[in-house]
Formats: C-alpha cells, sequence, structure tokens
C-alpha cells in the first residue's frame, strides 16, 4: 500500500529530531519561540496594568526614572532603544528622552559658534529647561545623560567627557583622546589653563602640551589670552559662568535647526 | 541652629510650596542635633523642617534670615550637603528648639539625595527675593505652641489637609510603585534569558528556524528592547517596522532634501522629524536602522557616513563629488575659505560645509592651512599649476 508522502514526512523528521536531542526535556528552538511569543504577549498585558497604575509616576518623578533605568540596564533590557518597543509605547518613556534629544541637539546647535561644541551639563541643563517652558515636566541631569547616550548614535559626535565632579557635553565630531580630556579636566576648576600648569601637573613635555592646547584652540572650544600676566592662559569658553545667564540670541536660534 | 522657631508646618496666605525633599538632617554648624530626619520644604518665604516620624515637630527659617549658601559635594560614606549660612537672630524672635547657637550657619544633609534640585530652587529663590513682594496673611497661630491645638483660619484648613494627603498619596504611590516595577522587571527577566537561549539555539542549530520565524524573533527582542545576542545591535536589523519606516521616510524628506541642496545631516533629519510627528517619537537607534535599509530598498534616498563618522541622507540624485567641483570655484573665487565662511557662504550647515570641503582635500582638489585660527582651505595649486 502507497502511504501518503505526509505521514512518512513527518515521522521521519520526528526520528530525525529525536536522534539529534538524545537528551530528555532539550526543547527546540522552534517550541522556545512559540513560547516566547505566548509570554511576550502576557508581558504586554502586564506591562499595561502598570502603565495604568504608574505612568504618571514616571512622567512626574525623575527619581524614579532613575531607578526605573537602572533595573532596565540590570536585566539587560533597553527601554529606549526604539519608539516601537513596548516599554515606550506604554510607558511613554520614549518620547519623553526622544523630544529631549531634540532639544539638546537645538540648544548645541545655538551655542555652538560660542563653545566650540563643548558645554557643561549644567548650562546645557539649564538651557534645555528654558527652551521647555514653566509648565513642562521637570527634567533632572540624569535625563539628559541618558538621552545624550542615545545620540551618540547618530554620528554626531555626541559624547560626555568627565570633568571635576559633572560632566562636559559634546557635540561636534571633533576628535578627542585621552590627552584632550584630561587637559580639559585641568581646567576645568578655574576656566583656564597654562603651559606650566599642565607640565607640573601632568609632567607632560612642552610639546605634548601645545600640542594639546592647540587642537582645542582650532576646534574653538579653547580661547587664547596672551595678554594675561605670565604666560598666555587657555580658556574654556564652555566653563564662562557668565554665559550661564545670557539667552540664545534670535540670530543664534536661527542657526540652529530650522 | 537658634534662628529656627516652632511653627504647625502650615502654609501662610500668599505663601507657596516650592520644592520639597524627604531624608533631610539638619546640624547646627559642625554638630549634629537631634533633627535627624525629616522633610524639608521650601517655599517662597521660609525653610521648613517637620519630623518624617513625628509630624508635629516642625520647625522654620525665614529666607531672610539667610545671607547666602554653598554646595559641599557628597563624600564616602557622606551625603551632599547644602550651607546655609545665616544673619544673627532678630531680639524679638519667636521661640524655637534653640535658645543659642555658637554657629552662625547650618547644614542640610540629603540622605536621600535631591540636593542639586533643592539647591538649584533655594538659589532661585533666593534671587527672586519673593517673600519681599509677596504679602502673607496673618499667621493664623494665636498660640505659639504647636502642640497645643491649632487654631486655624477657614481655607487654611483645606490647603494644610491638601498638603499632608498629597504627601501620604505620593509616599504610597512611590512604594506600591516600586513594587510593582520590581514584580514587572522579575517577568522582564525571564524573557531576556528566554531570547538568549533562543539565541544560543540558532547559533547551534538546534532545530530548524525558518527566515519567517528570524524575523519575528528580531520583532520580539525589539518590542522588550533585548539586544540581539547574536549581532549585539538593540534593533535585530531588517525587521518590517524598519522598512515601513524607511519608506515613510522617503517620503517625508523629498522635499526637506530638494530645499536643503539635497543633503541633510542624520541629526537634522531627527529633529525634523521628530518635530513633525509630536507623538510616537523615533528613536536614534529606529532613525539609523531604517536609514540602513534605504538603499537596499530602492528607495531615492539613501544613507552616507562620512570617513569622520558624520553621516547624512541624499538625495540618490545628489552627486557630492559634483557639488566639490563647484566647491573648488567657490574656493577660487575667494582665494581660501575656512568651514565657517564657506557656510555663511553657500547657505548650508557647518557640519555639512566642512565635509564637503574634506572630501574636496581627500579627492585633491583642495589643500589646508591648519593654524591655531582653524582650517583653511585653499585651491590645490600642486595639482593645478605644476
Amino acid at each position: 500500500m502507497h502511504r501518503r508522502g505526509v505521514g512518512a514526512g513527518a515521522v521521519a523528521k520526528k526520528k530525525l529530531a529525536e536522534a539529534k536531542y538524545k537528551e530528555r526535556g532539550t526543547v527546540l528552538a522552534e517550541d522556545q519561540l512559540a513560547q516566547m511569543s505566548k509570554q511576550l504577549d502576557m508581558f504586554k498585558t502586564n506591562l499595561e496594568e502598570f502603565a495604568s497604575k504608574h505612568k504618571q509616576e514616571i512622567r512626574k518623578n525623575p527619581a524614579f526614572r532613575v531607578q526605573f533605568q537602572d533595573m532596565c540596564a540590570t536585566i539587560g533590557v533597553d527601554p529606549l532603544a526604539s519608539g516601537k518597543g513596548f516599554w515606550s509605547e506604554m510607558l511613554g518613556v520614549g518620547d519623553f528622552y526622544y523630544e529631549l534629544g531634540v532639544q539638546i541637539i537645538e540648544v548645541c546647535l545655538a551655542l555652538k559658534h560660542r563653545n566650540g561644541g563643548l558645554i557643561t551639563l549644567e548650562e546645557l541643563h539649564q538651557q534645555v529647561l528654558k527652551g521647555r517652558g514653566k509648565f513642562a515636566q521637570d527634567v533632572s541631569q540624569d535625563d539628559l545623560l541618558r538621552a545624550i547616550k542615545k545620540l551618540k548614535v547618530l554620528g554626531n559626535g555626541f559624547g560626555i567627557i568627565p570633568v571635576g565632579g559633572t560632566y562636559l557635553i559634546q557635540s561636534v565630531p571633533a576628535e578627542l583622546n585621552m590627552d584632550h580630556t584630561v587637559v580639559l579636566q585641568l581646567a576645568e576648576k578655574k576656566g583656564y589653563v597654562t603651559v606650566s600648569e599642565i607640565r607640573s601637573s601632568l609632567k607632560w613635555e612642552t610639546e605634548r602640551a601645545k600640542q594639546v592646547l592647540e587642537h582645542l584652540l582650532k576646534e574653538g572650544m579653547a580661547w587664547l589670552d596672551t595678554q594675561a600676566a605670565g604666560e598666555p592662559q587657555y580658556w574654556l569658553p564652555a566653563l564662562f559662568t557668565e554665559l550661564y545667564s545670557q539667552e540664545i540670541t534670535p540670530e543664534e536660534a536661527k542657526e540652529a535647526l530650522p | 541652629m537658634d534662628r529656627f522657631v516652632w511653627t504647625s508646618g502650615l502654609l501662610e496666605l500668599g505663601e507657596t510650596l516650592v520644592v520639597q525633599q524627604r531624608g533631610v538632617r539638619l546640624s547646627d554648624g559642625e554638630e549634629k542635633v537631634k533633627f535627624d530626619s525629616g522633610v524639608l520644604l521650601l517655599s517662597t518665604h521660609r525653610l521648613i523642617w517637620r519630623d518624617q516620624k513625628n509630624h508635629e515637630c516642625c520647625i522654620a527659617i525665614p529666607l531672610s534670615q539667610i545671607v547666602f549658601i554653598e554646595e559641599q559635594a557628597a563624600g564616602i560614606g557622606k551625603s551632599a550637603k547644602i550651607v546655609v549660612h545665616l544673619h544673627p537672630a532678630s531680639s524679638n524672635k519667636e521661640p524655637g528648639p534653640f535658645q543659642s547657637s555658637k554657629y552662625s550657619y547650618i547644614k542640610l544633609s540629603f540622605k536621600e539625595h535631591g540636593q542639586i534640585e533643592f539647591y538649584r530652587r533655594l538659589s532661585e529663590e533666593m534671587t527672586q527675593r519673593r517673600w519681599e513682594t509677596m504679602p502673607t496673611g496673618q499667621t493664623i497661630q494665636v498660640n505659639k505652641d504647636p502642640r497645643a491645638g491649632r487654631i486655624r483660619a477657614v481655607g487654611i484648613v483645606g490647603i494644610e489637609r491638601k498638603l499632608e494627603e498629597k504627601r501620604k498619596e505620593t509616599d504610597k504611590n512611590i512604594s506600591e510603585a516600586f513594587e510593582d516595577l520590581s514584580k514587572l522587571m522579575e517577568k522582564a527577566k525571564e524573557m531576556v534569558e528566554l531570547s538568549k537561549s533562543i539565541a544560543n539555539k540558532i547559533k547551534e542549530k538546534q532545530g530548524d528556524i525558518t527566515e519567517d520565524e528570524t524575523i519575528r524573533f528580531k520583532s520580539y527582542l525589539l518590542s522588550m528592547g533585548i539586544a540581539n545576542p547574536v549581532t549585539r545591535e538593540t534593533y535585530g536589523s531588517g525587521t518590517h517596522y524598519h522598512m515601513q519606516l524607511a519608506k515613510q521616510l522617503a517620503g517625508i524628506l523629498q522635499t526637506p532634501l530638494e530645499e536643503r541642496g539635497g543633503i541633510m545631516s542624520l541629526t537634522e533629519v531627527y529633529c525634523l522629524v521628530n518635530r513633525a510627528r509630536g507623538l510616537e517619537l523615533l528613536s536614534p537607534e529606529d532613525l539609523v536602522n531604517a536609514c540602513k535599509m534605504l538603499e537596499s530598498l530602492k528607495l531615492p534616498l539613501r544613507l552616507r557616513i562620512f570617513d569622520s563618522g558624520v553621516m547624512v541622507i541624499e538625495l540618490q540624485s545628489h552627486n557630492e563629488e559634483e557639488m566639490v567641483a563647484s566647491a573648488l570655484e567657490t574656493v577660487s573665487e575667494k582665494g581660501s575659505l575656512t568651514a565657517d565662511e564657506f557656510a555663511k557662504l553657500v547657505g548650508m550647515s557647518v557640519l555639512l560645509a566642512k565635509e564637503r570641503l574634506l572630501l574636496a582635500e581627500k579627492m585633491g582638489h583642495l589643500c589646508r592651512d591648519d593654524s591655531v585660527e582653524g582650517l583653511r582651505f585653499y585651491p590645490n595649486l600642486f595639482m593645478t599649476q605644476s
């Protein structure tokens, strides 16, 4: 009798699978995928429930956001990876950070001609808050840092440089290596640095110090004061505290994105 | 600490709450006092501290008593602090917890953080000095001892009750939220483990998985925000979502690109698209992943990555190399140009102007003069006049 191919084929496949996995309880990838699909649906429901109760908490409470982000990072989940992710769709975390990203880009662009593309986290925070207006949700420095980390992928040179207890945010694709960042950190204390200070603090030779300073000058991140008593001083406009209180002028705003 | 007065903690008419922070310890100068754990409230007129365990214990100091404030960063085992320097207490000051103090400053220790925000708000209030312009109503306390019954005026009762309820509600909400969050994370963790297991099996070919199923798997990873264990990218390239997005982008960006000379940086695109959307914004990764698919989907735009790492979107019809020829003309006319100058002349962003000049240099049409005054480009006479 001629058995139908279907039956024979299924039997053959099953035998092959059994042969491959002699250990009891070994599960195939397809089976796990089906399991994952079910678990995903359940998770989505759980998340919806969580969102209905606590969505406001995330929107309003920066400390809660930090906790949320840290927990995600610990288990290996990035809630900001995609606007299409569950976290973003249901908790609204995505929109909060992606919009913040836009605001950060605009502030950095508007001030770039002043500070060469380097800005302190404090000043960025102030300017972003100003731009958001009185009735917008509160934004913490932690929020800014997370938004900036996501912006890096756009290839515009966004970087975060730790200096003296705070951070400098870089928003231009200028190459800043370890030597440059170390000099920036040294300059952070007074807002400027000299060749002698670099030599005595970092034990570098003059040539190395000069190269770094000239690079910063070229990139517009440092300004040279040759009239200072003693030797020339290299100032970082990013660290000028007077700039904090200045508004972004209409010209600067126009230069920013349309 | 002798500047503090006992208070009911009720806000007066015309006084507004600015910010509050739990977990704050007060110190009299360098010495610890019994005010170890409380809620610190900043209003437009006063700094109020209420004991977390004993709500009856509440003290305040008018902001006008503050000379200036300083921040003290956190250290190992030490919380961040704000040091508040004070004017001497006035002789007709109402009773407070201390009759005298040898210090003219107090320290606020932020055991549960919040120092940066509080400092910012306090600085603002010190600058604005709203207590001078906002007259407060009569203080409602006829009886100065807060422990004896409180005499309340109508209206204040409602405000106080609302504040208290809000505080309790906030506390309750937060602890409930944390609990629920922890439970949720447990479940998310299971998903992560499962996805790792699946990825391993795919690698070791344990079970045949079709291409369709692979795409499904990647979309699951996308939903959960799990990094693709194989490629390490948090999107799993080639999901349907990104394909759709790429097609949408082609539609949205056609006109803006034409208006900008056929080329835009990815950050410009990010801002443009998200500003237009308003809601359901794209993540930076969504944008990059969609753009990576433009060429393979044969759309009229493409993603281009310059040597510097700068990423741009170009119209297919745009030919950057041809633009270089016109750039060379412009530079020759002016003798030499920096990226800033070129950008202004041509009306493009400095970022893209620089990339074009660098490309022209790479192609041998321009030479650079790199000095502390900046990067300046000249026509490459070595090529043309040999």
